[in-house]
């Protein structure tokens, strides 16, 4: 279990933690869900003794990680940097780090092999691909076989097959009774394999819970109409509960209605439709849409229009 | 292949639960032997040492009959023959000063730090194999410098019983060990290689070319204490007049070196990694 505690760290001015709390619990895997540069990197350093908070605690099953009598054994660790040095070899980079806890080679090689990288262990590490070098970083997390896995995008740069795997290899370690928290800033990645998501922006928590209650409430959902007769549909439509937006000539986005009870008030008004499609937000936009606000660094708007719309519904 | 069948039994691996300083320095081993610039960089001290040395020998010896009176009467076929020191200690500074900017510059000091985060182990460890390696390795490059070189001065050389012949030797050994430390000890406070670099030469070579230009009132008390200054007067044999004791001076160059490594350690505990 990872508990993390009014955790805050500040580099300069710039405050990229800002007292977060949160807990992450073994037997399932726990998304670390933020748009770059929302804290995620960051939390997982402190966590793991890397960086010093600037105040608050981080503990794995109740301690520090610095007082950890043998962290290996404890929190595998990969971390988005790779920390590897690009000239020694995979073999011996696995070795320096087991030697630390008087691992043997046995297991240095079982790990290399668990992640497939027997064909190229013994070649510099710095000729590595994205994707090797992912699996060196999840060798070496796994080498002393921890309790706890704290991963910091761990399919970055991986292919489809790779990306499998990991989410194969993570779900069953959790379902060992293993803490596995893995940070993403894909939605659609979490929404396959993790239960439960830590969703950060800006360095704060904007949402704790687990990914069905997430897609349920981020199911803003919306019935998109095509209709000759836009305006006597709105005025028929429109009421307390219900906000309808046109996107267009003859386009309305209906929220607060189904689709079979827009049909059923076009039909007693006797209003013509070309279309009448329910739309569920994606988990994607539902993921955007929440953390809109803490999104480091906005692309400038490529369509006015669309960005003018957006302020629907917050789920 | 699913997780269940490629991860092992919670008590697989055959470790000790528990971070000895020991392991750490076993680990420290391996990552200093797994790197071909370590191996690069030691020959290149070797040979610095050794063949500067028999180079200068032969060379002294071939035209010995061109010296002045004076220089015969003052000439010292021990350090001459320990001349590649000063070619040596640029290989051994240097590889010292990687052994740390190399992990902070590639990330690997975050996968160090993670496995022994209390990181004092690591700063020792890292000296303790750097150090070890260095000595033996040096001391057995001066005795084959002093001898061949000996060798080559012919009847100019001298033998190991030589008064203080052996201290210059030995010394010379000690001094290239604790200027690996030095480097060891910038590499983790300034942690870039080439700052790394700059800082250990410009202590070791720029500052007592600096300090010549200082009124001669204050050059007598602070020249002979600069670093390499004082690390030198263990392998010199002619002192200066105002050069510290052999032993004092080495102590003194040590001092510098505990400083560095003082400060190398209260800064890694204190930052970020």
């Amino acid at each position: 279990m990872i508990e993390a505690r009014e955790l805050s760290k500040k580099y300069g001015d710039k405050l990229a933690v800002d007292g977060l709390s949160f807990t992450v619990q073994p037997g399932i895997v726990t998304g670390f869900l933020g748009p770059n540069g929302a804290g995620k990197s960051t939390t997982m350093r402190m966590i793991l003794g890397l960086d010093r908070p600037t105040s608050g605690s981080a503990t794995i099953d109740g301690k520090r990680y610095a007082q950890l009598p043998a962290p290996l054994h404890e929190v595998g660790a990969l971390l988005e940097a790779r920390a590897v040095h690009t000239s020694r070899s995979a073999y011996n980079h696995l070795r320096a780090l087991a030697a630390t806890h008087g691992i043997g080679r046995d297991r240095v090689d079982a790990v290399i092999e668990l992640v497939g990288l027997q064909e190229v262990a013994r070649k510099r590490a710095g000729g590595f691909s994205l994707g090797m070098g992912q699996r060196l970083g999840i060798a070496s997390a796994l080498l002393g076989d921890p309790k706890t896995l704290i991963l910091d995008e761990p399919v970055n740069g991986l292919d489809p097959e790779g990306i499998r795997w990991v989410r194969d290899l993570l779900k069953g370690l959790a379902s060992e009774g293993r803490t596995v928290f893995i940070s993403s800033h894909l939605m659609s990645e979490m929404a396959l394999t993790a239960e439960h998501v830590i969703v950060v922006g800006r360095g704060r928590l904007i949402a704790d819970c687990s990914v069905s209650d997430l897609i349920a409430g981020a199911g803003a959902n919306v019935v998109l109409v095509r209709t000759p007769q836009a305006t006597e549909l709105r005025d028929a439509l429109v009421g307390p509960d219900v906000s309808v937006t046109s996107t267009g000539t003859g386009v309305l986005e209906i929220a607060g209605l189904t689709a079979a009870q827009v049909g059923e008030v076009a039909r007693e008004q006797g209003i013509v439709l070309h279309e009448l499609t329910p739309q569920q937000a994606s988990l994607e936009e539902a993921f955007m849409d929440m953390t809109r606000d803490a999104v480091e660094y906005h692309a400038a708007p490529t369509e006015p229009a669309a960005a003018a719309a957006a302020p629907r519904s917050n789920a | 292949m699913t997780a269940a069948t490629i991860t092992r039994p919670r008590n697989a691996p055959s470790g000790q639960r528990k971070v000895t300083q020991g392991q750490v320095i076993a680990s420290e081993w391996i990552k200093l032997r797994s790197l071909r610039s370590s191996w690069f960089t030691f020959v290149a001290a070797i040979v610095g040492m050794i063949g500067i040395g028999l180079l200068v020998s032969a060379v002294t010896n071939a035209h010995w009959g061109q010296l002045g009176p004076d220089e015969r009467a003052h000439f010292d076929p021990v350090t001459r023959s320990l001349t590649g020191v000063y070619l040596a200690q640029l290989a051994v500074g240097v590889l010292g000063v990687l052994v740390i900017s190399g992990e902070y510059a590639t990330g690997m000091i975050r996968a160090t730090f993670g496995a022994v985060p209390t990181r004092l182990p690591v700063l020792w460890a890292k000296l303790a194999v750097f150090a070890a390696v260095t000595f033996v390795l040096m001391l057995i490059s001066s005795f084959v410098a002093f001898l061949g070189g000996q060798q080559l001065l012919t009847t100019h050389g001298t033998t190991l019983g030589a008064p203080n012949a052996l201290r210059a030797v030995v010394g010379v050994a000690l001094y290239l060990t604790v200027v690996g430390a030095l480097g060891i000890a910038l590499g983790f406070l300034i942690r870039s290689t080439a700052g790394g670099i700059a800082t250990l030469f410009g202590l070791l070579l720029v500052l007592p070319t600096i300090g010549q230009v200082l009124p001669a009132s204050w050059q007598v008390h602070i020249l002979p204490y600069l670093p390499g200054n004082a690390g030198a007067a263990l392998f010199t044999l002619h002192p200066d007049p105002g050069t510290l004791s052999p032993w004092i001076g080495f102590a003194v160059f040590c001092g510098w070196a505990a400083a560095a490594l003082l400060g190398a350690s209260v800064l890694m505990m204190r930052r970020d990694a």
